[in-house]
Formats: structure tokens, sequence, C-alpha cells
């Protein structure tokens, strides 16, 4: 039976209108059908102009300087702030830290609040979906630190196992860290319940948002989470900007990661007294830019609001979902559209995720192919590689018919 | 599709009849033990693994030559492309293969990306022959 083609819930022309990628061919006469989002999204006018503007009209270093132009920079530095730390329900401004992506916000956690709150025997818990992100950084202060690492394993439609969470969770481990939602299998974890439980229990959580923060509404105050980590690059944002949200008092606590200038309050030759938080944390000019891009990102999906894109989103993974299951020879990964967001991870028989890439891509659909920084998880599945669509406000239903389409065209050159 | 086309050619080539026939249908996969020469190394950015046995006789020429592993079709079908070339080939004239070699055999041509499946077998074989510990990079440079 052929599947009912949904009709789009957000107004993809006039949004892709925001986009001046789209107007270019990937090659002549072949039209870009962009389903890499999960990598890094493309940039709508309205960020490319903010930044424009920044380097055209106010470019200057920000703090401390005492003229008009430093001013302004830092004015639309500290704004970048606080439109942050409205998006994700965050108290204050100044619990928002400016870092370069989500890996650098999550090891500023590992090596600051980790190297002074964990010791020999501390147990800390991840998942088996994690990004390399979220596991690496644990690796390293695990073996500096002697920690044992637990792993709250997944169910075959890549559903994390509670029951398995609430028994490790009786080893007293100081910090859970998980995903809100996985890179591959697109599974949106119960981040509340997963905190809630872990409060609990007495342990730290830690939120890895580069793939929810985007998507949908995220309130760090009703969560209730400790840390949330997230990359401006992947909500429409320019590359070399993410933040660290973090509870007051853990900021207040904990040391300084890197050292430098604009970190600090007072230095003398041999010592040195930190500064407040969030600058405590952003050593060194920061990619002032970038932020006041972020901010404009905010500005644009707060337009559109996240809740409609959640559901724009939520009906073209329905509809990929049933138009993949139907090629002979797809096997797609994780769970059901209502469990997941909108992310397909997928591979066909016969043919290796890179050559599916290659093959699309020269119609014109651009996939990711590989372990998409998730050795483990692919590990798990008994996976080297999968090829992986995912889409974002921006992305049509016709997008996901050339996807389809495309795939037929893999088949027919690998004869199967 | 036009083949005068030269972007849509390329990408034509790169599948063409004798990659996907020796990706489907190897001639010289499988594993020799003993052995004389054997190595195996991986891609790290897509997991595509690679090991090469090698028999060689007392005048220095490769007598059996075969690849195991998994990965692409151009890594697979360049492993086993590359293999078919060298058996009867001398160690040292192995020692000599070149990136431009691995090209020609396959006869197509590769983005920066697809340059590291279609190498990942020279460069097992020539830090088998070379008896090194580790694959290098540097050894398919040229």
């Amino acid at each position: 039976m052929k599947t009912l083609v949904p009709a789009n819930v957000l107004e993809t022309d006039r949004i892709r209108a925001d986009f001046p990628i789209f107007t270019r061919e990937v090659r002549p006469g072949v039209s870009l059908v962009y389903l890499d989002s999960t990598a890094t999204t493309q940039k709508p006018n309205q960020v490319i102009d903010a930044m424009d503007a920044f380097y055209r009209r106010s470019n200057a270093n920000i703090h401390r300087g005492i003229h008009m132009l430093a001013e302004e920079a830092t004015q639309n530095y500290e704004e970048a702030r606080v439109k942050v730390a409205s998006f994700i329900g965050s108290p204050s401004p100044r619990q928002i830290i400016f870092t370069r992506n989500t890996t650098e916000s999550i090891n500023l956690v590992a090596f600051s609040w980790g190297r002074s709150n964990l010791n020999p025997g501390d147990t800390v818990i991840l998942t088996e979906m994690e990004h390399h992100s979220n596991l690496v950084p644990w690796h390293i202060l695990a073996a500096e630190k002697k920690l044992r690492l637990e792993f709250i394993p997944i169910d075959q439609n890549g559903i994390l196992d509670l029951e398995i969470y609430q028994q490790l969770l009786t080893r007293n481990p100081k910090l859970v860290a998980f995903t809100h939602m996985s890179n591959v299998l697109g599974t949106i974890n119960p981040a509340a319940e997963i905190t809630h439980l872990a409060h609990a229990a007495g342990a730290i959580v830690l939120l890895d948002g580069a793939q929810s923060v985007p998507h949908f509404p995220v309130d760090v105050a009703a969560l209730e989470i400790d840390f949330l980590a997230f990359s401006g690059h992947k909500m429409c944002g320019p590359t070399g900007i993410g933040v660290l949200y973090g509870r007051k008092e853990l900021l207040d606590s904990m040391p300084p990661f890197l050292g430098g200038g604009d970190m600090i309050k007072r230095v003398e030759l041999r010592s040195f007294t930190p500064n407040a938080i969030p600058y405590k944390f952003e050593a060194g000019t920061p990619a002032i830019a970038e932020a006041i891009g972020l901010g404009a990102a905010v500005d644009y999906l707060q337009d559109i609001g996240l809740q409609s894109i959640a559901a724009h989103e939520h009906m073209i993974i329905s509809y990929a979902l049933e138009r993949l299951e139907e090629i002979p020879g797809v096997t797609i990964y994780g769970p059901k559209a209502d469990q997941k967001g909108g992310v397909a991870s997928f591979t066909l028989d016969g043919v290796h995720a890179h050559d599916i890439a290659q093959i699309l891509d020269r119609e014109g659909v651009a996939v990711r192919a590989g372990h998409h920084c998730a050795m483990p998880l692919h590990d798990r599945l008994q996976l080297t590689a999968t090829a992986r669509a995912s889409f974002y406000l921006y992305n049509s239903v016709e997008e996901v018919d050339r996807l389809v389409n495309a795939i037929y065209k893999v088949k027919e050159v690998f004869r199967c | 599709m036009a083949g005068n086309d030269e972007e849509t050619y390329t990408m034509d080539d790169m599948y063409r009849e004798l990659i996907i026939d020796r990706y489907q249908n190897p001639l010289y996969r499988g594993v020799l033990e003993p052995n004389d020469i054997t190595f195996e190394d991986s891609n790290p950015l897509c997991g595509d693994e690679i090991r090469i046995d090698l028999r060689v006789d007392e005048t220095g020429n490769v007598t059996e030559a075969v690849f195991s592993g998994h990965g692409c079709a151009i890594s697979q079908a360049s492993a086993d492309l590359l293999i078919e070339s060298i058996l009867g080939k001398s160690v040292e004239e192995v020692k000599e293969l070149k990136k431009q070699d691995v090209l020609d055999i396959l006869g197509i041509e590769l983005g920066p990306v697809r340059l590291k499946c279609a190498l990942l077998s020279l460069k097992v074989l020539k830090a088998g022959v070379y008896g090194l510990g580790e694959a290098d990079d540097d050894l398919v440079e040229t």
C-alpha cells in the first residue's frame, strides 16, 4: 500500500528562502537535499547577517575596553548570553558559559567539577548510546582518578533499560551523564525521569543536549538538571560556539578550566584570584561574532517556535520511516517515530554505508555515513557503519521522496 | 545521464562494472596460514578493515597473496585488484608501489575522503613488506 504523503507542518518554502545555501546546486542541474543536520545545520541569513554586521560595524574586543566599539561588542556579546539563558530556562545569564562546542562543555565539567569532586573508586554512569564527546572525557578522567564507569544498556529498539539503570544507581554514583537524544538512533531519552532517579540516589546530572536543544523545547529548570551542554552550529548558529549551563552553586564552587585573560579578578606574579561566573570559565578572547550569531539563531528558532519545529520533524520522520521500511533490504535502527527525533540511521543489505552515501550524493542527497562518533553503539549493534539521514525545520516531505528514490538508484548500481 | 558531463562521468566511473564485480565476487579473498608476511589495519573514519597475507619464495617473489576484512566497494575492490597486480612480483617491486599505481588499477579518480578507502590496502601491503609495526599514511603519500 502506498504511504499517504502528509502535508508539511512548517511552511518549508518560506523557511528555505532564509537559507542562501539552498539556492545553490550540488552540481549542474542537481539541487541540494541536505539531510545531514545532525552533523551540522545550515545557516539562515539572519545569523550570517548578524555576524557580518558585527564585523562590519562593531568589531572590538569585549569587556575592559572604554570606547564605543568595545562597548557595543560587549553589549552584543552579553545580549547573546541573555538570549541563550532565556531559551533554555536558565534562572540567570551568569549560568551560561560560552565554550567552543558541546565537546568542550563536557570536558569543562569533567576537568573542573570532575577533578575536584571525584575520587578513586567513585562511579560515573553513562549510556551505551553516547557520542564520543560524552565518553572520552570520562575515559581520560577515569584513568587519572581510578573511577568506575557504568553504562545503561539499550534494548533491541534502542531504548535505555531503566531497570538496569536503577540497579546501577545502588552503587551510589557521583554523576549520571547522558544524551538527551541519540545522534544515531534518534532515541529521545526520558531526561526528567533519569534526572529524578539520579538525584534521589545522590548523583549530579549532566545532559548532552547537542541533539535536543536545537529540535524541541528544553527547560533546565523544569528538568532540574545540573549541567547542560550543547553546540551553536547544530541549531542554525555558527561553528566555534557552544554552551555549558550549570547550576549556580556548582559553577561557583568549581575551579577554573583554562587559565588566562578575562577569567581572573586579580593576578600576582605567583598567584591569581579567579573571576566570578561565567567569566571564570571564559579564558582568553572568546568567539565574539559566533556568540552574536548564536544569539541570532536563538531569535530565529524562537520566532518559528520550538514546538512547531518538533511537530514538523515528527511528521517528517514518521513519513521517512514508513517510506524507508518499504525498500527491500533496508534496516532502520532505533525506536519508532513516537520515541525519536528526526534521525533515520539505516543499512542496505550488500552495500556499505559509504557507497550508499556516495551514490546518494550523485542524486544531490547529502547524508552521513560511518559510525557517527558512536563506535561503542555501533559495536553494540554489531555494525561497522550506518548511513544516516537527519531532518530539520527546512526539510520537506518531498525531500524524503528524493531520498527514497536515490536509495533505489543505489540498489540499481549494486544490482540488489 | 550524459556521459560527457565530467562530474557525472567520474561518479559513474567510480562504480563501474569492474569495481562492483570485484566487490561482490572477489578473486583473492581469504587467509593464508602459515604465511611469510601478514599485516592488517583499519580506517578509523569508516571502520574499513583489511588484512593481507603473503607467501614469498626463496628468490623473494610473491607466490601467493590474499586479503580479508570488510568495508566499502572501493576499499574491497581495490584490495582484490591490488593483490592480483602483485602476484609474481618481487617484494622489492612491491615496496616501490605508489598511490598512482592503485588509482591506475582502479581506473577512477577519487576525492580525498574516498582516496583513504582506495589506499587502505596499499598501506597495509607496504607496512607488511617493510616489516613495520604500524601502518603510516606516509606509505601511500606518493
